[in-house]
């Protein structure tokens, strides 16, 4: 919106310096906006990490700050993935932790002393107004019109598809992860363009950066190869893009090969082989290239195709070859499910069973991004018309980020970035047209219609529209004019209000704490997670172990502070499948098991009493799937659905349903908050057995207010030996059998 | 292809040739020549060894000193990131950190090095129109600067 207003101050604004002066403040003005637009949860709630993986980040950050680099470094966690641990500083990307460190130094460095955990929150919003401005460079290398990079710049800020994942709060690596590949493709065009080591270093750098700090800097790795093979192929090879690809490549890989969790990766796995063949045939590219300025032949064109051609088969062969030796590490799974959405399913329960790795849905698109969508291929279009280097990489990266936020939900991020600047490309051109037409139609009215000022028009207008010239009612009349500019302002208006309420209503919730609306309309805040957390936290030994599904592991590492069996990095399939077993299972089964891994504590998210439908029921599915991996002689899927293929928790749940043990913590006691026999779940909607579960390897040690979490504690063993069955029974029989007792002389006696 | 003029006239290409695959740049020179023979000589097609050893000549003659030095400079790198490839196949790559980053090293240097000969080629003055030399040169020291700095950080 800022953007729009801006430019129609534009046109008015006559010197240089003005419009220099003007820009920048609208710059200053998107980034503001893009801030502000984030901080909704902050003031709904508070200054809190939101959702799983962020909790990590922030302990991560706090663990930076409090031990210094070194020690992060080589950080051994034993908190986590008990009994293992985890080599947390060579298994992490440490850009993010990094980064707030640093501003947390400089901060106190300038003697502002902020606490971490608001740099944490703040750290998204902050490198969202970056990212608007890395997105206004980029579109303005794209074209001419400098209201174009505006619009991008405002679409960027407020897009919620990029909001999603950066709101205050959501510490995450996409956080800077965004900034940076916008920021990177803009070194990259600009080293295209200019032919210089430098901007090629550059690009490196803010690679190595991307690299650092987010898996999908395999995006890039593969998206400026293709744009350079895909310059050579159309025959516009240039020097410029030699130096600027091999000073990129050589620079990058090894900048990227410095983060111990990428390691030797760049030369081992096949999703970077392609940046490592165009390098190569760029060589030979560039040797042929200069051999011709030697010898110059007509031959030499064909000569050259045909050379390419076969270098780059045999290439691809002996890549193939490699892989299928297996000197290079072949593809990995979360890749093949890019390609086959159906593979994850099959193959990786675990990578299938986190909801942003599903395939989008429709609607996702247009929620996403609005108006933007159907300008988007708009924008690409334009770019074929002109197809300059630049151009021909907006339709690269248009072309397979589309395809990729297609397969993966949370791929809609890669693609925002590129449908802003291509709509905005196409929504400049509307503007610029309707607006600009504006003056030689006030000459052509003066001096009649004549014809120098029909030549005078033709000279100002785009090629395009000399069709539509000729009519007198076209183009220059006001009422075209006006349309067609209030038709657009109407819509930058309701993108407006769109980003605004998709802003405020589905991403500005922490997830950790939830709102409800009570009947009257005031807020009411459910703190369920906390409470637990903090109960924990306060109520258990410090090496307590706690066992959950590995969803809840980073939450109870940062807010309980106590050790996990499992976690959100799921490096351990067979770990997490051995927890998902322990849920699955009857108890005697998971008894053994949980003493084995020196469990303490289990909790489980309940949702039943509150409708709350991301609890553990739901996903019991997946636990029970990941462990019927590991152990399919054990547990069974099959036998989690009632004959006729239902999955119930009602009377007419199996057998192996109500004996498992997530079954049983998640209802147990739960009849008494009713009146007999009329126990609901209200996310389920149905009504539960009459007789609830009976517990008796553990003990139920905290339920929170909502019954959102409850936590049981694992008893220790019988003191007598006894297996806890019979203990339990015995403990239930014993009144029974004494109450016989009592009957059995009485009956002795009549007799 | 006699072995007379073998040696010295395929050391020409090689500097500015691909700088891992050294049989393969042998393979242009000598497919081209074969091919590009007809153009040369209208008359009757002269074997492989007269047409390089005249573009040989043509490289002496034409190429500027300073060139010349760099292209010097990158016949060495090859020739080390040979020697080093050579090492690894027989001895073994134990601390591949340190193959790795010596390896890198030459190829990166290399790299550059072609890139600040292709940006001072007054041939591409086409191309590299706002750029002067001496822009260009500390474009080169830079890189250079960051693949050393890379490279003593990754050699563990």
């Amino acid at each position: 919106m800022a953007a729009t207003g801006g430019d129609q101050l534009l046109r008015q604004a006559t010197s240089r310096n003005t419009r220099g002066l003007l820009r920048v403040i609208i710059l200053a003005l998107i980034a503001a906006a893009a801030v502000s637009s984030r901080l909704f949860s902050v003031i709904r709630f508070e200054s809190i990490i939101h959702e799983f993986d962020p909790w990590f980040n922030f302990r991560a950050t706090k663990y930076l700050v409090n031990n210094g680099f070194y020690s992060f470094w080589d950080w051994f966690d034993d908190r986590t993935w008990h009994p293992l641990g985890r080599v947390t500083g060579g298994t992490l990307y440490p850009g993010l932790m990094v980064t707030s460190g640093v501003i947390y130094h400089l901060l106190r460095f300038l003697t502002l002393p902020v606490d971490i955990r608001n740099i944490c929150v703040l750290l998204a919003p902050g490198f969202s107004g970056l990212t608007a401005l890395a997105t206004y460079l980029l579109t303005a290398e794209m074209v001419t019109s400098p209201s174009a990079g505006l619009l991008a710049a405002a679409f960027m800020g407020i897009a919620p598809g990029y909001i999603s994942r950066s709101v205050a709060g959501s510490y995450d690596n996409e956080a800077i992860a965004i900034f940076l590949l916008v920021f990177t493709f803009f070194l990259w065009i600009k080293a295209v363009k200019n032919g210089s080591v430098f901007w090629g270093a550059l690009t490196a750098l803010f690679y190595g950066y991307m690299v650092s700090a987010w898996g999908g800097y395999v995006f890039i790795t593969n998206l400026l190869p293709l744009h350079a093979f895909v310059l050579i192929c159309m025959g516009r090879y240039s020097p410029r893009l030699y130096v600027s690809y091999t000073s990129w490549y050589a620079l990058g890989t090894l900048a990227s090969m410095q983060i111990p969790f990428v390691g030797f990766l760049p030369i081992r796995s096949s999703e970077h082989m392609s940046a490592l063949g165009v390098f190569g045939l760029l060589q030979l590219v560039a040797f042929t290239d200069y051999v011709r300025t030697q010898l110059p032949s007509k031959q030499f064109q064909t000569l050259l195709r045909a050379l390419v051609l076969i270098i780059f088969v045999v290439a691809l062969g002996g890549l193939v070859l490699l892989t299928v030796t297996g000197v290079i590490a072949p593809w990995t799974g979360r890749f093949y499910s890019l390609w086959d959405t159906g593979y994850a399913k099959i193959h990786i329960p675990i990578i299938a069973s986190v909801s942003e790795h599903q395939p989008t849905a429709w609607p996702a698109f247009f929620f996403d991004l609005n108006m933007l969508i159907w300008l988007f291929p708009a924008g690409v279009y334009m770019c074929f018309k002109k197809l300059t280097d630049e151009q021909v990489f907006v339709v690269i990266y248009a072309v397979l980020a589309s395809y990729f936020a297609g397969v993966m939900v949370r791929l809609m991020l890669t693609l925002t970035p590129i449908v802003c600047v291509a709509s905005a490309m196409a929504f400049s051109q509307i503007l610029d047209t309707y607006l600009d037409a504006r003056s030689p139609k006030v000459a052509a009215k003066e001096e009649g219609k004549s014809d120098s000022a029909k030549l005078a028009a033709a000279a100002v207008l785009p090629e395009g529209l000399r069709s539509t010239r000729s009519p007198v009612v076209g183009v220059y009349a006001y009422i075209s004019k006006l349309t067609v500019v209030g038709a657009s302002l109407v819509y930058l208006l309701l993108f407006v209000l769109h980003c605004t309420w998709v802003t405020s209503n589905a991403y500005s919730s922490p997830s950790v704490v939830l709102a409800s609306r009570l009947p009257d309309g005031s807020q009411h805040i459910i703190d369920d997670y906390r409470e637990a957390y903090y109960w924990l936290r306060q109520n258990t030994p410090d090496d307590a172990k706690i066992m959950s599904w590995w969803d809840y592991g980073y939450q109870i590492g940062g807010m309980a502070d106590r050790p996990t069996l499992v976690d959100n990095n799921t490096w351990n399939n067979t770990h997490i499948a051995t927890v998902g077993k322990a849920m699955s299972s009857k108890e005697e089964v998971s008894y053994p098991i949980m003493r084995q891994h020196e469990v303490d504590y289990v909790l489980v998210v309940f949702g039943g009493l509150l409708g709350y439908s991301g609890d553990d029921i739901n996903k019991f599915l997946w636990m029970v799937r990941i462990a019927e991996g590991i152990w399919p002689d054990e547990v069974k899927e099959r036998d989690f659905f009632t004959a006729r293929g239902e999955y119930r928790v009602d009377d007419e749940a199996t057998k192996t349903m109500k004996d498992s043990l997530m079954y049983k913590m998640s209802y147990y006691n739960y009849n008494s908050l009713f009146p007999a026999g009329q126990a609901q779940d209200r996310v389920r909607g149905a009504r539960l057995p009459a007789q609830g579960p009976e517990l008796s390897t553990i003990e139920e040690a905290f339920t929170s207010e909502n019954w959102i979490i409850r936590i049981y504690k694992v008893k220790d063993l019988d003191n007598f030996g006894r297996d806890h069955q019979s203990a339990t029974a015995f403990e239930k029989g014993h009144k029974k059998k004494r109450a016989a007792r009592r009957k059995g002389p009485r009956v002795l006696r009549v007799e | 292809m006699a072995p007379k003029h073998r040696s010295p006239a395929s050391t020409t290409p090689t500097p500015s040739s691909a700088s891992h695959s050294s049989p393969t740049s042998t393979t242009p020179s000598s497919s081209k020549s074969s091919s590009s023979s007809k153009p040369n000589t209208p008359t009757h097609t002269l074997d492989a060894q007269q047409i390089i050893t005249s573009i040989w000549r043509k490289y002496l003659s034409q190429t500027p000193q300073r060139v010349k030095l760099l292209d010097a400079f990158m016949g060495f790198l090859v020739v080390v990131a040979v020697l080093q490839f050579i090492y690894v196949v027989l001895v073994g790559n134990f601390p591949f950190n340190a193959f790795l980053s010596g390896f890198s090293a030459t190829v990166g240097q290399f790299v550059l090095t072609a890139s600040l000969r292709i940006q001072t080629n007054p041939d591409n003055g086409r191309e590299f129109a706002d750029l002067s030399h001496e822009r260009a040169f500390a474009d080169y020291v830079l890189g250079s600067l960051l693949l050393h700095f890379f490279c003593v950080n990754f050699i563990n």
